[in-house]
């Protein structure tokens, strides 16, 4: 390595590293918590001192996925023996299983919403970014202000009209409605972003595309889009991590049908009280996707970030 | 057609290449080809703004019209009356809203600071490139990539009394009695329980933006500065700072607008409570709106609020933009 005067000593380095990695390991132990208690009985999640070392169990799993209810012991003894493992979990605390929860209901509302309306915002915002980007748009920069100051709203004085407008049109409560939300929401930084994006790419490509007789259609997707995709994937991420966190429009417009999961996870109840373990469970299995995106795609996501709010 | 015609009049008997020419048919790319680029520019452009029209500058026309109103979406069948100002007087004229814009500047204040704080000083420490840096920053970054409904929630089992880890963590550092306190069922610590929240989850989001600003600087600046001599504390606040200060002021104009709409993780956390402790304008206009049913009072609410964001905004921007021109 070549010797710079700029370059930190190996002592800086490592006290930079000793007080970063601290910092890491005290801002994660919330979510190591929240996986954590996912496996544990409700005895042990409310044990005092906290438990760090417990014997896992599955009950938070069980209890999030099922509805169950309390049966007399006599009825319980007249039942037979458990025929699975999650009937013998159930049944040490004298219920029954009556059927499935919503909760897988609510987390595939969440898919369904989250991949719809990214695909509507990516796909709406690429267009409309080659379009900025590349074409004299009348009012150019007053649109993409425009497109901008949508983000400034807060949702809730928006929800207002939009709880009306939907109850008018026949829109709320349903999957087609959330997704036109979010793809609203979503569409002024996936334009953003996108158009970043497209202005790296050379405009000399397409002019050779065009003087070998490519149409402009043909010039768009066979010279833009490929060379466009990376910074595609990175604006879909963004905007299915939207989508798929959103609470206070589902929270106002959603009720049954198209109710996503963040509404609901803290919505779930044990017998007398709050079912932590069940609550963690659910919020396990709902965070642990973007844990594992955010870890995989680092490179892409971090430049998106500071990319995004750096060009604004 | 035309070209044809004028062709077979002139050349009875066409040679050979022009027979060819004339029966090879006018390709269908010519025909899209003759979309012009403005047509295609409108194409790809107007979904956006047809959307955007109607999920946003609609409804807020519509909030503007109802917030003249006394409408109550709980009573349609009253009758609809123009009150004109009537309830922006009343808002204004609230000792609670007054109250929720206190404890949303309070919240602004502390989460701006020390999110800033902690976030710059996290960057300039992974800015020293020890080893495997970014796997640790993607590590730091987790929390905000995260659903703050969901967290939020799971926040208030951190926070329980007796049981809670967050109590049990100050406890063993302070030796107080786990069970003696409540971080959101007292008046005097729930403010700070929100904070503390926030400031964990979106600290990271500060940090990453100062990180781009500090490897903006070109290390020839540091170099040439080694070279006459600077201290280090010299070049922190010469160079270091004042380089990425428009970096850092993004991150607080961001980190301002999306506080000032705060709700999501608070409703979760406290609900606004105990009593109004934590009430931010958000959480005060849902209650108006969607609890008390007021839609007119609050479609005026929404207004007042939606005008101080763009105001504070406006001024922000032109400040930045100042400091980025020096």
């Amino acid at each position: 390595m070549s010797y710079s005067i700029t370059e930190p000593s190996s002592r800086q380095k490592w006290i930079a590293g000793g007080l970063v990695i601290a910092y890491a390991i005290l801002t994660l132990l919330p979510l190591a918590w929240i996986i954590a208690t996912g496996f544990k009985t409700p005895a042990d999640a409310i044990a005092y001192p906290p438990k760090v070392l417990f014997t896992p169990s599955l009950e938070g799993y069980v209890n999030l996925f099922t509805s169950r209810s309390r049966v007399t012991p006599e009825d319980l003894a007249a039942l037979g023996p458990p025929s699975t493992w999650y009937d013998s979990i159930v049944r040490q605390y004298g219920m029954v299983i009556t059927g499935a929860s919503r909760y897988g209901e609510r987390f595939l509302n969440s898919i369904i919403i989250g991949f719809g309306s990214t695909f509507l915002s990516v796909f709406l915002g690429t267009i409309a970014a080659y379009a900025f980007s590349r074409f004299k748009v009348p009012l150019k920069d007053d649109l993409l202000f425009f497109i901008l100051s949508t983000r400034m709203m807060p949702p809730i004085a928006v929800a207002i009209p939009i709880f009306l407008m939907y109850r008018q049109l026949g829109l709320s409560d349903t999957h087609l409605g959330m997704i036109l939300l979010y793809t609203a929401v979503n569409l002024s930084l996936s334009v953003w972003l996108l158009k970043g994006f497209i202005d790296e790419i050379p405009i000399e490509y397409e002019e050779a595309a065009l003087i070998d007789g490519y149409t402009r259609f043909q010039a768009f997707y066979k010279v833009v889009l490929p060379q466009a995709a990376t910074g595609i994937a990175s604006t879909a991420i963004f905007c299915l991590i939207f989508a798929w966190n959103e609470y206070a429009f589902a929270v106002l417009l959603t009720s049954g049908t198209a109710q996503t999961a963040p509404p609901f996870i803290p919505t779930i109840i044990g017998a007398g009280g709050k079912d932590w373990p069940a609550v963690a469970a659910g919020a396990t299995l709902f965070l642990l996707p973007i844990m594992v995106f955010t870890i995989l795609l680092r490179k892409h996501l971090l430049r998106g970030i500071t990319f995004g709010a750096v060009r604004k | 057609m035309m070209l044809k015609a004028a062709l077979r009049k002139a050349h009875p008997m066409p040679d050979p290449i022009q027979r060819v020419a004339l029966a090879t048919p006018p390709k269908l790319a010519h025909q899209i080809r003759g979309l012009s680029d403005r047509t295609i520019a409108w194409l790809f452009v107007a979904p956006t703004i047809f959307l955007l029209l109607a999920v946003n500058i609609f409804p807020l026309i519509w909030t503007i019209r109802l917030s003249l109103t006394n409408f109550r979406t709980n009573r349609p069948n009253n009758a609809v009356e123009w009150v004109g100002i009537e309830n922006y007087r009343k808002i204004l004229t609230n000792p609670d809203t007054w109250a929720s814009l206190q404890a949303t500047a309070h919240f602004l204040v502390w989460t701006i600071t020390l999110q800033v704080l902690i976030g710059f000083t996290l960057a300039y420490l992974i800015n020293k490139k020890f080893r495997s840096n970014d796997l640790w920053t993607t590590l730091i970054v987790l929390p905000m990539m995260l659903s703050p409904a969901v967290v939020g929630n799971f926040w208030t089992f951190l926070y329980q009394p007796q049981i809670g880890l967050f109590n049990y963590f100050i406890a063993f550092l302070t030796g107080a009695d786990p069970a003696s306190f409540s971080m959101i069922g007292e008046v005097a610590l729930a403010p700070w329980a929100i904070i503390i929240v926030d400031t964990w989850m979106w600290t990271p989001f500060v940090m990453l933006i100062c990180l781009a600003g500090l490897r903006s600087i070109p290390p020839s600046i540091y170099e040439a500065a080694e070279c006459d001599r600077a201290s280090k504390w010299r070049q922190f606040w010469t160079i270091t700072l004042p380089m990425a200060l428009p970096f850092l002021m993004l991150a607080v104009l961001f980190r301002g607008i999306e506080n000032f709409k705060m709700f999501d993780l608070v409703v979760q956390l406290t609900g606004g409570g105990p009593g109004a402790t934590t009430q931010l304008t958000s959480i005060d206009l849902k209650r108006e709106a969607f609890e008390k049913w007021r839609t007119g009072y609050a479609s005026a609410y929404a207004v007042i609020l939606f005008v101080t964001v763009f105001g504070l905004a406006s001024i922000y921007v032109k400040a930045l933009n100042k400091v980025k021109d020096r």
